[in-house]
């Protein structure tokens, strides 16, 4: 099976900190009616905690990319040599 | 076919026999040699010969490929070709048809370094605008470098380091000697085919002008830039400069630098985040406070009763209307003020003061000008105006 590009619909550590710079934004220059302004604050966050999690927990994974006999891609675990 | 006759083959059967056995058994060869009796004739094709200490091989470098060659052949030069093994029946030969040319000594691979380096400068490999940004936070990074040896070891210690939220994809290769400037470039074609990597770092560490050639191959440098993927080149110490760096978009001066050019460091990042948090936090608690002033100055005010967006939309139609008046009002206020002083002048002219200066008086019964002779009897008290001053008299 090759090798799936991301998690379907995830968005990207880079997507997700966008997005919360762009909400910091919107709330600092206020040009958002109240309602709005508490959504927004909500959803930003749920970003900021979930990229923070995403950052702290996460352990680098090694792998290695490899042809399978029908030319598909695979990536393999690799061993880390000392 | 009978053991017994052995078969007789004419000259062209044996020959042809060779020539099939000889080319299906050589069809990709990599040769050590030196160049000796090099010709070039006059339809443009190199005839040389390739020897060592024992023996020779004929070598033919047809025109077409002349100018693809890394290096331009001289008799004397050191020099790895490859390849294949053809038969010549016409003279009952083999020669190697020459592929390609790589120089093997210091001086030759200077050469070819420049020769290279001038042709995809003038193709527009080496060119600014044609570089690709890297990604800011990449999640996942292409990895081409050998599997032993330490580069891989140490980039991967930065990475864990500074930011271990990262999947790193190896594609193990040859860093040095025949075939491995190949093995680099398929390596970029197949993380480029794969498509799972955000940024591709091609990497080795020190050596020498040899040990770092493969980087200075044309294959490497064209699979760089044919990549939609950025790549990095990160290629022996500080001061090596390879044809890679020229065309990558972007060249770490060692392994460990690049894993420390691609990723943020995390720590830095958390604190971004924690800031971020902190001003969204402020901004609401200002919002509110605002929100709540203005709901006490709403509460207050005679327009209560109307809906609040009637209310803004007024105050804004208001305010423009006072921007657009205040260029307005002063146009005005420059015109009236020039008005004014023409008028200013006529009516100093009509001042009665100036008439009575001139020697006319003025004459009021009961405060009212008298201007006629026949408005006035005997025994009338009137007032004869000066410009100095009034006298009072009665007419006899």
């Amino acid at each position: 099976m090759a090798p799936k590009k991301r998690e379907q619909n995830l968005p990207t550590f880079e997507e997700s900190l966008k997005r919360l710079e762009d909400i910091v934004g919107r709330l600092e220059r206020g040009d958002v009616p109240l309602e709005e302004s508490l959504r927004l604050y909500e959803e930003g966050l749920q970003l900021s905690k979930a990229c923070s999690e995403r950052l702290s927990q996460a352990e680098l994974i090694l792998k290695r990319l490899s042809k399978n006999a029908d030319g598909a891609f695979e990536e393999l675990d690799e061993e880390e040599k000392e | 076919m009978n053991a017994d006759t052995p078969r007789h083959y004419t000259v062209t059967e044996l020959t042809r026999r060779i020539k099939q056995v000889l080319e299906a058994g050589f069809t990709s060869v990599v040769v050590v040699g030196e160049i000796s009796n090099l010709k070039q004739h006059s339809s443009g094709h190199v005839y040389f010969t390739l020897k060592d200490e024992n023996s020779q091989l004929s070598a033919v470098l047809w025109r077409s490929r002349v100018q693809h060659v890394a290096v331009m052949p001289r008799d004397g030069m050191k020099v790895i070709v490859s390849g294949r093994i053809t038969v010549y029946e016409v003279r009952g030969t083999y020669q190697i048809d020459v592929a390609s040319i790589s120089p093997l000594g210091a001086g030759e691979l200077q050469m070819a370094f420049e020769r290279l380096k001038e042709k995809l400068a003038a193709e527009g490999l080496f060119q600014r605008d044609r570089k690709k940004p890297l990604p800011e936070y990449p999640e996942r990074i292409g990895i081409v470098t050998s599997r032993t040896g330490a580069v891989l070891h140490d980039m991967v210690h930065v990475f864990r380091r500074r930011f271990p939220a990262l999947t790193l994809v190896l594609v193990p290769v040859r860093v040095q000697g025949a075939g491995a400037a190949e093995e680099i470039a398929r390596a970029v074609r197949d993380l480029n085919a794969c498509g799972t990597v955000d940024v591709i770092i091609v990497a080795r560490g020190g050596g020498s002008l040899e040990d770092l050639w493969a980087f200075n191959e044309e294959v490497v440098a064209r699979s760089i830039f044919s990549s939609r993927i950025p790549v990095v080149s990160a290629v022996g110490h500080e001061v090596d400069f390879t044809i890679a760096d020229f065309v990558a978009d972007l060249r770490a001066p060692t392994p460990s630098a690049a894993a420390e050019i691609v990723v943020k460091d995390r720590a830095a990042v958390l604190e971004i985040l924690r800031d971020f948090a902190y001003t969204m936090h402020e901004s609401l608690v200002s919002r509110v406070a605002q929100h709540r002033e203005h709901i006490g100055y709403l509460l207050k005010s005679h327009a209560f009763n109307r809906p609040v967006d009637l209310l803004h939309s007024h105050s804004q139609h208001i305010d423009e209307l006072t921007r657009s008046m205040g260029a307005f009002a002063a146009h005005r206020f420059a015109l009236a003020a020039s008005q004014m002083k023409g008028a200013g002048q006529r009516l100093a002219a009509l001042d009665p003061g100036m008439t009575l200066k001139r020697g006319y008086t003025m004459v009021r019964k009961d405060g009212r000008i008298i201007s006629t002779a026949s408005h006035l009897r005997a025994q009338d008290d009137v007032t004869i105006s000066f410009h100095d001053g009034d006298v009072s008299s009665k007419i006899l």
